[in-house]
């Protein structure tokens, strides 16, 4: 599989993706934003999280501009795989890739820690490696991961299964406790938590290892 | 533009004492420029010169065999093995903080991360060091929440994990807080960038973000004491922008990468003035400016105001002049400037040029070679009376007066603000003791931690200076880390009064004297003095930042007690309360001698608990708070009660230092005794970890309310 991980100015977690996904046996390739076109080949992009040009104008807004996001939105039509985390949760919402907004989050404060979530739906290639309903360990740290989505757009979410993870305890007062999303052809996903940072034990858990596993054998499957 | 008279008043304006003002006119035998003027100023403030502290520091150790670069470039480089090196300073940004709490904050953290970056280094972690006035005055509420947020706005963004930390509140910083923000960075040992400038007629680059007015006289300004003008004083303090130094970061390691460097330089206090006068000073060189070539954000700025200006986030470099093409190429990639702004040159001049006009024409070599140095008069602070009486309090009382006190209170609302595993290389995130960041694709980590206390220093500061550094020694003892070497943040009064010198210069005594016992060489550092505000000074607080290297995760102690396990003491406890966190916050006094320091026993116990760290599942250091505080601590961060079986005040409560909690499984207990008598090590069974019940001696209390209790205090005392 191939992984084309983006780099904007600001980006900050380019690498930890860029790890993850070499560690769970992917080809991975660095792709900075200036440029208009992605790898040949391409299986999946991955948008890192970090504060792409400061955050400035509204999180994820600028970055949405960029010469990349044309070539990941073609690469989505296509029906290609985008997994957005944290900021590239932003850059999806951005890009309108996937409904809804991230708005600061409740509390007003930065918040970091490990959370808890739950596994919303099994039917994407992101979630299939676990049970639905079950509960997982992952890291959040965000300032603005409030996601807002009006009625009619909750109801779609849910009528099409298209929650993907939900927070067991709500740390941003996001919508229906929604901590990532799917799009309508289930390919990308927009989550805030950092799946990333728990790969192994050592970090203190591995539960985000799931998700890179489940994607790579779901494509190879594929 | 008409340049002001210089006028006595102009020159006390500027810090300069009229001693120092002759030694101008000797140096340069005539009456400076107004831009003159503001280049000596920014020079020999206290900030930049350390005219009253060098004398002292110089008697620090600073060499080891693990030393690759002791004080004096931007941060000190330790050999971590494999080629590799880690690279750390901690520095103070008191009186910004004061001013303008957020960006005071966030810029001290910016500008130790270029203290890293510049010399060739991707930070890898940062910590905070915190010290407030009462929770109950005005001011601190708003200052807490500025800072805490200011240094998370800043961290970040950039994309470095906050690994660890104090937050202290005090009366004496009331008017004065601190600010001391840590960073340590990694690079191959072999591409250690320095700021010696080399070669005639190479190109000096400017870097970075362009030159605005903020923080004009900024050096000049965290060298003076506050009285009530300090609101006039916000225009000085400098904004940060933390997705330009994520830039500057990324392009300067890819310019370093390219072959194109011959040295570096952060512009920090003083900018351009204090960056350029370092790499010609330190190379042996002049340096020539043109002003005209400086980006700049704002219009019709003057020589001065560029010369002094601390807009953040800039770089200047000499550059190897046939790498131009490719290291521009870099800064256009990250949208950032590059520009020629001159170069040096083979006389001892600093010529600064702006217009048609020379603005400054000084003897490079003096700026700083002949700053003032002051052998301040000090008095040796009198002995302390050892504690009359050793008062006595139901043991849950006092544990309740400590856990509900936002000084030993649970600190998750201040780092649950910061990014603390960014990066995806911590092992141990903030909390009890050090934090441990692995080195990147490496089975190697390093551990780091941030002590002192100051109440110890005002009574004793030749013990206090060492138990900073000794309980540095053990909290990176505590997860299994040897401990490598030290960054000291020396904050005090006035230096210009005895007793306030005297404070210091115990303090370097003690911990010069614990460096050398515990092999931890000083290897940078930073001087604040003048925390004083209407003729009061704070607490003497020289906070010890320390690194310790784990060579393998195997030597890691990072567990969590067990239901069931032992709790036992390693070390001697005598019940020492002088200076007590007991005292302090359970019955408002704070007398008595500070616990005195065996370094001996420190070097002893800590090598006895990293040789047996296998029959070790946790363990933490006992410090301020004593036993019954680490105890809870330990038990509740597992989810478990505890019950210690000795009800005495001063054992449960009492600070003797080298002493250790360790917690262990029953069945290892014989063989941890074993050891510890073979080693000559005191160790002492004092209860167990379980249940969900706090027991101390006859008293208890459900785990679950003295956990509402410790998370709750923080935010109720400062929101």
């Amino acid at each position: 599989m191939k992984a084309a991980v983006i780099t904007f100015p600001g980006s900050n977690c380019d690498r930890d993706l860029a790890v993850a996904f070499d560690k769970a046996g992917a080809t991975v390739t660095r792709v900075w934003h200036k440029d208009a076109g992605l790898p040949d080949g391409t299986d999946i992009v991955a948008i890192p999280g970090g504060f792409s040009f400061g955050d400035y104008l509204r999180c994820g807004a600028i970055a949405a501009q960029s010469p990349v996001a044309a070539a990941i939105k073609a690469h989505a039509d296509r029906g290609g795989y985008v997994l957005g985390i944290c900021n590239g949760f932003q850059v999806l919402t951005e890009t309108g890739l996937l409904p809804g907004a991230l708005m600061r989050n409740a509390g007003l404060k930065f918040v970091c820690k490990t959370v808890t979530l739950t596994v919303a739906t099994r039917d994407s290639a992101y979630t299939n490696g676990w049970a639905k309903g079950d509960r997982v360990r992952i890291p959040v740290a965000h300032h603005d991961g409030n996601y807002t989505i009006d009625a009619d757009g909750l109801a779609r979410l849910k009528d099409e299964d298209r929650i993907a993870f939900t927070y067991a305890e709500n740390p941003n007062g996001s919508t229906a406790d929604i901590a990532g999303v799917l799009s309508a052809n289930r390919r990308v996903l927009g989550m805030m938590p950092h799946p990333e940072r728990v790969i192994e034990d050592a970090q203190g858990g591995a539960d985000g290892s799931v998700l890179f596993r489940s994607l790579i054998s779901a494509m190879a499957a594929a | 533009m008409q340049e002001p008279a210089i006028t006595p008043d102009l020159i006390s304006a500027h810090g300069l004492k009229p001693d120092e003002y002759a030694r101008i006119l000797e140096i340069i035998g005539r009456e400076p420029s107004f831009t003159e003027l503001g280049i000596f100023s920014a020079m020999w403030n206290e900030h930049c010169s350390y005219k009253s502290s060098k004398k002292w520091l110089r008697t620090l150790p600073t060499t080891g065999p693990q030393v690759i670069c002791g004080p004096g470039e931007n941060a000190g480089v330790v050999d971590i093995g494999d080629n590799q090196a880690v690279i750390f300073k901690m520095e103070s940004h008191n009186h910004p903080s004061y001013i303008e709490p957020h960006q005071g904050a966030a810029t001290g953290v910016g500008g130790i991360l270029r203290d890293v970056f510049t010399m060739g280094a991707r930070p890898i972690a940062a910590m905070d060091s915190l010290s407030f006035g009462l929770p109950s005055h005005p001011k601190t509420a708003h200052l807490v929440k500025g800072v805490v947020e200011g240094v998370g706005s800043y961290g970040n963004c950039f994309g470095v994990p906050n690994v660890g930390g104090e937050v202290r509140f005090h009366a004496s910083y009331n008017g004065n807080c601190l600010v001391n923000a840590f960073a340590a960075g990694l690079a191959d040992a072999d591409k250690i960038f320095y700021s010696a400038a080399s070669g005639v007629g190479m190109p000096v680059v400017y870097l970075g973000a362009k030159t605005g007015r903020d923080g004009v006289g900024g050096a000049t300004m965290a060298s003076a004491e506050f009285d009530d003008t300090i609101e006039e004083k916000r225009p000085t303090v400098q904004v940060g922008d933390p997705f330009t130094e994520k830039r500057l970061l990324e392009a300067c390691l890819e310019l370093m990468a390219s072959d194109s460097v011959i040295s570096i330089q952060d512009m920090g206090a003083a900018g351009l003035t204090c960056s350029a006068v370092e790499m010609g000073d330190k190379g042996g060189l002049g340096i020539q400016l043109k002003l005209d070539d400086v980006p700049q954000r704002e219009t019709n700025m003057t020589a001065y105001e560029m010369m002094l200006s601390e807009s953040q986030e800039r770089m200047l470099m000499v550059l190897k002049p046939e790498r131009e093409a490719v290291a521009r190429a870099i800064f256009e990639k990250w949208d950032l400037d590059f520009a020629i702004v001159g170069e040096t040159i083979a006389e001892d001049r600093f010529l600064i040029l702006h217009g048609n006009e020379v603005k400054a024409d000084l003897p490079l070599s003096k700026l700083s070679s002949s700053a003032p140095e002051y052998d301040r008069p000090w008095v040796e602070t009198p002995a302390a009376a050892a504690l009359k009486d050793a008062p006595q309090i139901d043991p849950i009382a006092g544990l309740r007066a400590l856990i509900g006190s936002p000084n030993y209170a649970h600190k998750g609302w201040v780092w649950e603000q910061y990014d603390t595993q960014v990066m995806a290389d911590t092992i141990r995130t903030p909390g009890l003791g050090a934090g441990v960041v692995r080195v990147h694709d490496t089975g190697k980590a390093l551990a780091f931690t941030s002590d002192v206390t100051p109440r110890y220093v005002r009574a004793n500061p030749v013990e206090g200076g060492k138990q900073a550094v000794a309980e540095a020694y053990r909290n990176l003892t505590a997860v299994g880390a040897v401990p490598l070497a030290t960054t000291d943040n020396m904050n005090f009064g006035n230096p210009e009064k005895p007793e306030i010198m005297g404070q210091f210069v115990g303090a370097i005594k003690g911990i010069g004297e614990a460096c050398v016992a515990l092999d931890m060489p000083i290897v940078s550092g930073n001087v604040s003095l003048y925390n004083e505000t209407d003729g009061k000074g704070i607490l003497p607080t020289p906070t010890i930042g320390a690194v310790g290297l784990l060579k393998s995760l195997d030597e890691l102690i990072a567990g969590q007690p067990q239901d069931g396990d032992a709790a036992v003491v390693i070390g001697r406890t005598d019940g020492h309360l002088g200076q007590s966190a007991l005292l302090a916050e359970a019955f408002g006094r704070e007398d008595g001698d500070a616990p005195h320091v065996d370094l001996a026993a420190e070097k002893r116990n800590g090598d006895f608990l990293r040789a047996n760290r296998k029959l070790i599942r946790a363990a933490t250091d006992l410090s301020d708070g004593g036993l019954a505080l680490a105890a809870f601590e330990m038990a509740e961060g597992a989810g478990l009660g505890v019950t210690l079986d000795p009800g005495e005040t001063a054992f449960l409560f009492g600070e003797d230092q080298a002493r250790y909690l360790v917690a262990l499984r029953q069945s290892d207990i014989a063989a941890l005794s074993a050891a510890a008598q073979a080693a000559g090590v005191p160790l002492a069974l004092v209860g167990r970890f379980g249940g969900d019940t706090v027991t101390l001696g006859a008293a208890s209390a459900p785990l679950g309310e003295l956990s509402t209790l410790y998370r709750t205090a923080f935010a109720a005392a400062v929101a």
